[in-house]
């Protein structure tokens, strides 16, 4: 329908890095940030051991640095918020370039900015390292089979929903009907309500397809591989990176 | 806009999750009632249904633009608990597959997109259509609750950012920043919810959940044309 298979942010590779279980990355990611997220907000080498690492991650994926930077847009926003934050923040005050600003709000501002920073590219990483029907092999055994099967629906349809909305949104231009303000609303609230009636009739035309075929509540397993020692020492190597870094972080304080 | 990682620190992140995990494991009990084998694809759609909305923009005035989050309209449409599961699900699935979102803030973006506008609105919608009935009520019951919930959901996040957040801000500060914002946000989610809802009321009033009961279905009509084997 006008669309590519998969999903946008999948960078195609075959790196030691794409080649990983779905759930070794997985787990591996989640220590990665938590661990991130735990360590002190002034140890600065720390953010850059953490950086390091993940640099040498994305070295290893064979992913173009400039596939990930264009998708980190994505923080922006809070990005303009970490930069806010030694104006707005109380405390002691301190001179930066000759402007007055808040000592703990410019600690914190830029601890927000490293840790969301590496939040993202890990993230990104993931993404693009990860095509979802392994990410969904991955999880299953891991997360309630109800949710994985609410998860590989929504994968599977998640195209087909949004090109729905999209050209919907071209007919609507197609006629001279750009949305300009707030009067034009009822507009975009009848495209939801059509797309939502689109949906949930599709929801039901694929459930009778399902039972036809003798769906009764369970789908059968997806196939995934067993990870081997090695994998999971291979992929545990970030977060165990960031650990260090964390502890180091505090032992030092 | 989706929290990421670093917003809150690790002790209130790791709480929201466990919230976030204990909530889920209710909705995936209760869901079942409400949509029983079916669970699977139709919460899945649902949820790309979500997806898809949310990158509805609405434009504010001045250039901006606020998209919709969804939560109180997917409660009116489909139930509470499968919309919870479905917020969920889509939260879950955009910071894995689209790295929006921290996954240490999974649980806190799950309690503020998904459980709070999920509860809060479900209660105001059953206050507004206790005293407003029929098909108005619906409509009028979502938009309200959209409008209350988005604010409130915004004081959430004050609240968790106090307990956990990184940088001291003056209270006063953040709480009128936020909430002023989340206001004229609730008047866009508001508006296009209720209208969303009240477009599917006119078509399909049987696939409304909220609506079960209080708008009747329309009747089958057959009609058939009168002057049969009349020519012109």
């Amino acid at each position: 329908m006008g669309a590519g298979h998969g999903h946008r942010l999948h960078f195609h590779g075959h790196s030691a890095v794409h080649r990983l279980p779905a759930q070794c990355k997985l787990l591996a990611l989640v220590l990665f940030v938590l661990c991130v997220v735990a360590t002190p907000r002034t140890a600065y080498w720390a953010y850059a051991l953490d950086a390091a690492a993940l640099g040498v991650c994305i070295a290893a994926s064979r992913v173009p640095v400039g596939y990930l930077a264009k998708r980190m847009l994505i923080e922006l926003p809070f990005v303009v918020f970490a930069l806010l934050l030694p104006f707005i923040a109380l405390g002691d005050r301190t001179v930066v370039l000759g402007v007055e600003v808040s000592a703990e709000g410019l600690e914190a501002g830029l601890s927000l900015l490293a840790k969301a920073t590496l939040g993202v590219v890990g993230g990104l990483l993931l993404a693009a390292t990860t095509e979802p029907r392994d990410l969904l092999a991955g999880l299953e055994g891991r997360l309630p089979r109800q949710l994985i099967q609410i998860m590989a629906m929504m994968v599977r349809y998640l195209d087909v929903t949004s090109d729905q909305m999209r050209r919907m949104r071209i007919a609507r231009e197609s006629r001279g009907f750009v949305a300009r303000n707030p009067r034009h609303w009822p507009v975009l609230a009848q495209g939801a309500g059509a797309l939502f009636v689109r949906s949930y009739e599709r929801g039901e035309r694929v459930h009778l397809a399902m039972v036809s075929r003798g769906y009764v509540g369970q789908l059968p397993g997806l196939v995934h591989d067993e990870a081997t020692t090695r994998e999971w020492v291979t992929s545990l190597a970030l977060p165990t990176t960031a650990a260090v870094a964390a502890v180091a972080g505090w032992w030092l304080r | 806009m989706h929290v990421p990682d670093g917003f809150l620190d690790a002790p209130t992140s790791i709480a929201t999750g466990a919230v976030a995990v204990g909530a889920v494991a209710v909705a995936l009990r209760k869901a079942n009632k409400e949509l029983d084998e079916r669970t699977a694809p139709m919460a899945g759609l649902v949820a790309a249904f979500i997806f898809a909305t949310q990158m509805l923009q609405f434009p504010v005035g001045a250039g901006t633009s606020g998209h919709l989050i969804g939560g109180v309209l997917a409660a009116v449409l489909v139930g509470p608990w499968t919309a919870l599961l479905c917020m969920s699900v889509v939260l879950l699935v955009q910071s894995l597959l689209f790295a929006d979102g921290g996954l240490t803030a999974l649980g806190t973006n799950i309690i503020l997109m998904g459980l709070i506008p999920v509860a809060v609105g479900w209660l105001v919608f059953k206050v507004v259509t206790a005293i407003v009935r029929q098909r108005k009520g619906v409509a009028i019951g979502t938009a309200t609750a959209a409008l209350v919930s988005v604010p409130v959901a915004a004081l959430g996040f004050v609240g968790l950012y106090e307990f956990g957040g990184t940088a001291n801000i003056a209270l006063s500060t953040l709480l009128s920043a936020m909430i002023g914002w989340h206001v004229l946000i609730g008047v866009g989610e508001a508006v296009i919810s209720g209208l969303a809802v009240s477009s599917v009321l006119a078509v399909r009033p049987d696939l409304v959940y909220a609506a079960r009961g209080a708008v009747a279905p329309p009747e089958l009509q057959i009609r058939s044309t009168r002057s049969e084997g009349a020519s012109s």
